[in-house]
């Protein structure tokens, strides 16, 4: 017997919360507007007021609301993540996405009866850790690092007694999540301390001979020939040179589309899966989530039915990711 | 100033795959002509390079115990499968009394209870988890390396001991997929180890030329060379006492005394770099995380001298 999985939803407004329920999400997942999250962009998130109003249209729905408040607080200033971890319980968030040791400890201390969720930003990638987190701090879910292939998700479910959440469409962290300082040491703007990843701020683009640059920070990224579609610079999607030889050596531009294993994750044990992309507008979120919907739905009456996501991924190509071992 | 206030130098984990003979020659070195107080050992990267340096493991023990060293068993920073599990798990059944450094949250948790040091690849960012983890039993804590000086400072005002990550190319990311088989065409399980071809990293430039970074099997590193003998006066204000050296190619025992006479007082930073510069060949210096700033940027006393 096939079971239905969880959908798990991007918002990074409330336009895309309403999307996402409308569209059939069975969860939407969202952050406050600063740099407790990490999707911390410009125009992007909720403030309180519109966590409340988007806890109430989803509850409406049968639909619930997860807060991810992800970034490591920093030293010395703990409040912001401490209130923000306050506000979601007692606005009535479904679950906290935790990261920090120390801000699960305070969630366990402080609210006790709010879920909570290990976010992928804390790289637990193995039975111990994951058990580290479900005894120290009674983490209910974790959200598994996209390090993983489908065999070891199953063999991990032998040993934890932790739900697990996977991530089956949009962006590819193809570092370990929570461990990446890339960004960082081309920008100063850091995934775990500010949210962010190859800012949007630190992008420009310059010509170089015939040929367009794109820059992040004082580091060419990637090279277009005039004409060509030019992807944004994340810096582990970006063209290199090692050894007199350019490649896209840490993956090519690509996106993640698990879609078309379902039936697998179905058989591993996975309870949840999670869409990628709190950036995105509201017509993508409301486009993936139905077809996912569609594709979650199918599986669970065991049919097999490939979600028709080709149109989602701007032309890119897409990929299982570490799902299968061929990728590493 | 007391015995107690001394500054401490020590040697990260050589994070490269070095041939077996060469790891260890570069340890009876270090144990005969390094002005290091510990020396933590170990893989770090890659298990499928433990089972290489395991023999030579108990005679660099010893003769660095010899000398004197206070030794440290490091761990895995990522721990997927059972192989990897295992390995963290032999090093701590057979640490013998050897204080282990935890680089997974997995074995902050099979280290429980006992003493033990918290090293790079756990991120510890704030005094909320760093309480935590002094509760758990760490009594030493190596900073990520992107944490802002200001930060550092906050993390020393408590009474844990925090080590900072003051020399050496900075780990920055880890994946599960090998780059070093992928630039050479071939697969993690079929890697041929070609990562020993590079002891340093393989040096990864952008389009137009600029250095940038440098790739070490599973890790991605700075192509820049992380260095604060700049900046071990501020540091040594905060509290800090320790301070840690990664190993590289070139003399270590040379960087090590430079950093060694800045601590004591005899050397200027700015002169004793000469000597570290010397060491790294043509990797520029780097020490932008510190200020708050990219981590590839130079600022303070080392970039004011270059000027």
């Amino acid at each position: 017997m096939s079971r239905r999985l969880e959908l798990v939803c991007p918002a990074g407004t409330p336009a895309s919360l309403r999307a996402a329920v409308d569209a059939g999400g069975d969860v939407v997942y969202l952050g406050f507007r600063d740099e407790t999250n990490a999707r911390n962009f410009p125009g992007l998130n909720f403030s309180r007021k519109e966590l409340e109003e988007g806890l109430d249209y989803a509850h409406a729905a049968g639909a619930h609301v997860y807060v991810a408040i992800n970034t490591f607080p920093e030293a010395g200033n703990l409040a912001p993540w401490h209130r923000a971890v306050d506000d979601a319980a007692r606005l009535g968030a479904d679950a906290l996405i935790l990261a920090d040791i120390g801000l699960a400890s305070y969630a366990a201390e402080h609210h006790p009866d709010t879920r909570r969720h290990l976010s992928v930003q804390a790289s637990a990638s193995n039975p111990r850790a994951i058990s580290f987190y479900r005894e120290a701090f009674g983490i209910s879910r974790v959200v598994l690092p996209r390090v993983l292939t489908v065999p070891e998700i199953k063999r991990l479910h032998d040993e934890i007694d932790v739900e697990t959440e996977v991530f089956v469409f949009g962006g590819l962290c193809v570092m370990a999540e929570g461990r990446c300082a890339l960004s960082s040491y081309a920008t100063g703007g850091s995934p775990n301390i500010n949210g962010v990843c190859s800012p949007a701020s630190h992008i420009r683009y310059v010509e170089h001979g015939d040929q367009m640059l794109s820059m992040l920070g004082k580091f060419a990224i990637n090279a277009f020939s005039p004409g060509e579609k030019a992807g944004y610079p994340t810096l582990c999607k970006g063209r290199f040179v090692a050894g007199g030889r350019t490649s896209y050596l840490f993956e090519e531009p690509t996106s993640l589309n698990a879609a078309e294993l379902l039936p697998d994750l179905i058989d591993a044990g996975v309870t949840a899966l999670k869409i990628e992309g709190r950036q995105r507008g509201r017509a993508y979120v409301a486009q993936v989530v139905s077809e996912l919907r569609r594709a979650v739905d199918a599986a669970a009456r065991g049919d097999v039915s490939e979600a028709d996501l080709s149109a989602l991924a701007e032309g890119q190509a897409r990929t299982t990711g570490a799902y299968r071992k061929t990728w590493r | 100033m007391s015995k107690e206030d001394a500054a401490r130098l020590a040697f990260g984990p050589v994070l490269f795959n070095w041939a077996p003979e060469r790891w260890r020659d570069f340890y009876f070195h270090i144990a005969d002509e390094a002005p290091v107080d510990t020396v933590y050992l170990g893989e770090v990267v890659c298990a499928k390079r433990a089972p290489f340096i395991a023999p030579h493991l108990p005679t660099v023990i010893e003769r660095l115990q010899a000398a004197g060293k206070e030794v440290v068993l490091s761990t895995l920073a990522l721990i997927m499968d059972r192989r990897d599990a295992a390995l963290v798990q032999d090093v701590i059944d057979a640490a013998d009394g050897l204080l282990v450094e935890a680089n997974d949250i997995s074995a902050v948790a099979l280290l429980a209870g006992r003493p033990h040091v918290i090293g790079p690849f756990v991120n510890v960012y704030n005094e909320g988890t760093l309480q935590y983890l002094q509760a758990n039993g760490a009594e030493r804590v190596c900073l990520p390396v992107e944490l802002p000086g200001r930060s550092i400072g906050h993390l020393a005002a408590g009474d844990a001991e925090i080590e900072v990550f003051a020399f050496g190319r900075l780990p920055l990311a880890i994946s599960a997929r090998c780059y070093h088989a992928r630039h050479h065409g071939l697969s993690k399980d079929g890697c041929q180890f070609v990562c020993d071809r590079d002891a340093d990293g393989l040096d990864l430039e952008t389009l137009d030329g600029q250095s940038f970074l440098a790739l070490n099997g599973v890790q991605t590193l700075s192509h820049s060379c992380a260095n604060l003998i700049g900046e071990l006066d501020t540091m040594r204000g905060q509290g800090i006492r320790r301070f840690r050296l990664s190993p590289h190619s070139g003399d270590m025992a040379a960087v090590a005394r430079a950093f060694r006479s800045v601590l004591d007082g005899d050397a200027d930073p700015v002169d004793a770099n000469e000597v570290i510069q010397a060491q790294v060949g043509a990797m520029p210096m780097s020490n932008g995380y510190f200020f708050g700033e990219e981590g590839y940027r130079l600022r303070g006393l080392l970039a004011n001298a270059a000027e």
